[in-house]
């Protein structure tokens, strides 16, 4: 299992392994946001949070179609079936593997990208806290969606629409409690929330990924 | 460990392509699957393997035994010939890939990445992946594709000690390799296309 978790983070830093993809995603989409609302600190603060939230979810999207189809493309998969790893463990795995490329370099970079939306000093750390809560179910989630579109060629927008209703639990608690932090409201409750629906999605989905990749192969 | 396979009938998309087959691969036996294309070879070899499940019959012995080289060699162009095969091996949770580098000769390539390779020496790369798995039945779907006549006589060399050792091996191959090995054409256990057992709901799909 730490073979291939290895061999995820290594094939994503090496050339055309698209690590950064989503960051930088998620840069251009923040700095555009100020052109689009107009120069108003006040505007930019109150919004900042939802907007960064939406920014990582979509940048989370944005690699999603490589995470399996790549490995389904060059046959490793079929292999992987074969090997005495359970599909489970091997689907976990390739989230845990895209979430440290993608969603854990969000995460660091979000607090950096608010002073650019003028986020309220006291909305830095909910932001951040309820980022690195929710990133990690956009991970798993976004593993079920590569999953079911593992054997169609460019099936990477039919994943987004399979995957984006998916994360509107995820979304709706981490922005929220992400917004409330930055008006110094009492956030805590969507935090928890936010866990919830993280540790949930992080022991179900596997099971779910499996068995439809299992069908996928066929 | 033997493998036994009980009247089997598969399909594919489906639609049956082989009924009835029955055969056994005993430890130190190879046996070679013959039949035109489009007679059911890639399919049985993947229900074998378990990629996908049988319409009916019976597959023992098969279960963490199996070693599966397919049409894809499963090698990331962006790891080298060395990480590539570390990779597999500690997959099986093995740590030694000397001898399968020895066996294709692939000591002077180990530090290329393996997307700079030509065809046959992937190929090669992919085959001296099974060496690695230290799984006893191998089951091999055209393993000779773009290999020369050198690569050929290193594949038949692999396969003849792997057999020494009590290994197995089920191969679909066109050409001769020189081993001695049993043969079955699969030609009589063609499905006739009246025979729509099972073809599910495929159609809706």
């Amino acid at each position: 299992m730490i073979a291939l978790l290895i061999r995820d983070l290594r094939l994503a830093l090496r050339a055309g392994g698209g690590f950064g993809l989503g960051l930088a995603f998620f840069l251009i989409v923040t700095v555009l946001v100020p052109f689009s609302v107009g120069p108003q600190p006040e505007l930019l603060g109150r919004i900042a949070a939802g907007v960064l939230w939406l920014g990582a979810l979509l940048a989370c999207l944005l690699s999603l179609d490589r995470l399996l189809a790549l490995d389904y493309e060059d046959g490793t998969l079929d292999l992987l079936v074969t090997a005495p790893l359970p599909l489970e463990a091997v689907v976990s795995i390739k989230a845990l593997a895209h979430w440290l490329t993608t969603g854990l370099p969000l995460v660091l970079a979000a607090p950096v990208l608010a002073v650019l939306l003028n986020l309220p000093p006291q909305g830095f750390a909910p932001l951040v806290i309820s980022l690195a809560l929710g990133t990690p179910a956009l991970s798993v989630i976004g593993t079920f969606g590569a999953a079911l579109t593992v054997g169609i060629k460019r099936g990477g927008l039919l994943l987004s629409l399979l995957v984006l209703p998916l994360y509107v639990p995820t979304l709706i608690f981490g922005a929220e409690a992400a917004r409330r932090g930055a008006m110094g409201m009492q956030h805590d409750t969507y935090l928890i929330m936010l866990a919830g629906i993280t540790f949930a999605t992080i022991a179900l989905m596997p099971f779910a990924s499996a068995a439809v990749l299992r069908m996928g192969l066929r | 460990m033997t493998l036994r396979v009980d009247n089997l009938t598969l399909a594919r998309g489906g639609v049956p392509v082989l009924t009835g087959v029955s055969l056994t691969v005993e430890p130190g036996q190879a046996l070679i699957l013959r039949g035109p294309n489009g007679a059911g070879k890639t399919t049985l070899l993947r229900t074998i393997t378990g990629l996908q499940p049988p319409l009916s019959g019976q597959i023992t012995g098969a279960e963490d035994q199996i070693a599966y080289a397919g049409h894809a060699d499963g090698l990331k162009a962006m790891l080298s010939v060395r990480e590539n095969l570390m990779f597999w091996a500690q997959v099986f949770g093995r740590t030694d890939i000397t001898a399968a580098l020895d066996a294709y000769a692939l000591h002077p390539l180990a530090d290329r990445l393996a997307g700079t390779l030509s065809a046959g020496q992937k190929r090669r790369l992919g085959l001296a992946r099974l060496l690695v798995t230290g799984r006893p039945i191998w089951i091999l779907d055209e393993p000779t594709v773009s290999l020369d006549k050198d690569a050929v006589a290193q594949f038949a060399a692999a396969v003849r000690a792997h057999l020494g050792q009590g290994g197995s091996a089920l191969m679909a191959t066109h050409i001769d390799l020189g081993l001695e090995a049993d043969v079955l054409d699969l030609t009589p256990f063609r499905a006739h296309a009246s025979a729509r057992a099972g073809a599910s709901d495929e159609a809706f799909l």
